[in-house]
């Protein structure tokens, strides 16, 4: 059994008012699961607690690997990846903005040439290269953040409204990023979004966040 | 007008000619100025990316103090190293006044400040969302550090450059600490300084033209990095 989350309970309030009221939810089984709700309901900020980005005021969120709890540290953080709607595209090359994942986890040498190649071919970027990041229209940012997240092969991978931003050929080049990775079946994908067709399209299982808390729509 | 052509002529004969003195000047000058710059970079950048990158008490006093201190007064720094560095100062026993190791000393408190506040404006004006991107794809601490004072190149090699710029043209603390001891502590703007008071123009405007055209060069470099920098950051959509 590959890496689970299991989010209990977590509540997270800024300034007094509180976003996440008791959230919980199992992330238990590979696939897709898409998050929906409106604007400042706290799908993002639900997203960086689970990606031990931010801090949360009550409740617990464990890893698990073979029913063993994982400590929640660097070793931990480098399992899993988060997209965030604007990437932060760093003022270099598009190979080297990809490359920066392994580089951090001291990878280098020609199997690292290949598997950013490969990232960069599975987003359609690969003939961008060389390229400076800063230079890529909006679309192929948003592809960038998901081959620099790719990369890394984590094993469970958060998209923050990965098509928010874009035009509707960029979508659907996401949309099919995503279901490329659905069908390799590795990791578990949670993904953002207020568009209930492409949640239709994407999910294994949709889920709702409504007045800070998650609803399964499968339950 | 004459004699003003004449000492040009001298000047541009000196430099031609690379004649000894006037080269052994411009050597020691940027020893000076480069030592100073280098220590001066090694203690400001950190000092900038703790200003720019932490939050601590004291943080908004330190960095109020820092661009004070970007314009200090040469000649005030100059007095305030003599008084340390003189016989009867504190560090007197160690016998460094009147030599390039007190022109380094003051010149790198003139620099540091410099440095120092440039490095801390230039890692504040990252975007914050790179630290998160960083921190989302497992960068340790040092990592996402590491990753921002890279995004922030551009603006730290400026203000090491207008550091170097400020310590090259600079005379009123080495000329206080340095005592312009022929072959010992004379840079070019010290030379100038006592050539110029000697009535002997050829050497002063030799070193003149030399300062200019290095002004001109660190200006220059400082244009253009500012210039890729702004190109750069114009990308961003």
């Amino acid at each position: 059994m590959g890496l689970r989350l299991t989010v209990s309970d977590i509540w997270k309030t800024y300034n007094g008012d509180a976003v996440l009221k008791g959230c919980s939810f199992p992330f238990d089984s590979s696939g897709i699961y898409v998050l929906m709700g409106p604007n400042g309901c706290g799908k993002s900020t639900f997203l960086r607690i689970c990606c031990l980005l931010e801090e949360y005021d009550k409740g617990e969120i464990n890893y698990f690997l073979d029913n063993n709890m994982l400590e929640k540290d660097i070793g931990l953080r480098r399992r899993i990846s988060l997209v965030l709607p604007k990437i932060g595209v760093f003022n270099t090359t598009v190979y080297k903005n990809v490359e920066y994942g392994l580089k951090i986890r001291g990878m280098t040498g020609k199997e690292t040439e290949e598997k950013v190649d490969r990232a960069l071919d599975f987003v359609g970027l690969y003939h961008k290269k060389k390229h400076n990041a800063l230079t890529l229209s909006s679309g192929e940012i948003q592809r960038l953040g998901i081959a620099r997240a790719f990369v890394i092969e984590p094993e469970m991978l958060f998209l923050d409204e990965p098509t928010a931003s874009i035009d509707q050929k960029n979508t659907e080049i996401i949309e099919d990023i995503i279901l490329k990775m659905k069908r390799e079946g590795r990791s578990i994908v949670v993904i953002t979004t207020h568009d209930k067709s492409q949640a239709e399209k994407l999910a294994d299982r949709i889920l709702i966040m409504k007045n800070g808390s998650i609803i399964d729509t499968n339950s | 007008m004459e004699y003003i052509i004449g000492a040009f002529i001298k000047a541009f004969s000196l430099i031609f000619n690379l004649d000894q003195e006037l080269i052994a000047i411009i050597i020691l000058s940027f020893k000076v100025s480069g030592g100073a710059l280098i220590i001066a970079t090694f203690a400001g950048l950190p000092m900038g990316a703790m200003t720019g990158l932490k939050r601590f008490r004291g943080r908004g006093i330190i960095i109020s103090i820092l661009n004070t201190f970007m314009g200090l007064p040469p000649v005030v720094v100059g007095l305030f190293v003599y008084l340390i560095l003189s016989r009867s100062g504190p560090l007197g026993f160690m016998a460094l006044l009147y030599s390039p190791t007190a022109m380094i000393i003051a010149q790198c408190i003139l620099a540091f400040p410099i440095v120092a506040s440039l490095c801390h404006s230039a890692i504040i004006s990252v975007d914050p969302i790179i630290k998160q991107a960083s921190m989302a794809l497992g960068a340790t601490p040092l990592q996402v550090t590491a990753t921002i004072v890279k995004e922030a190149r551009y603006g730290i090699i400026s203000g090491i450059m207008a550091a170097l710029g400020r310590v090259m043209a600079e005379v009123g603390a080495i000329l206080i600490v340095g005592g312009n001891i022929a072959g010992y502590t004379r840079v070019m703007t010290t030379t100038i300084a006592l050539e110029t008071d000697k009535g002997n123009f050829e050497l002063a405007l030799a070193l003149g033209i030399i300062l200019l055209t290095i002004s001109l060069i660190i200006n220059s470099a400082l244009h253009l990095i500012q210039k890729k920098g702004m190109v750069e950051a114009n990308r961003w959509v």
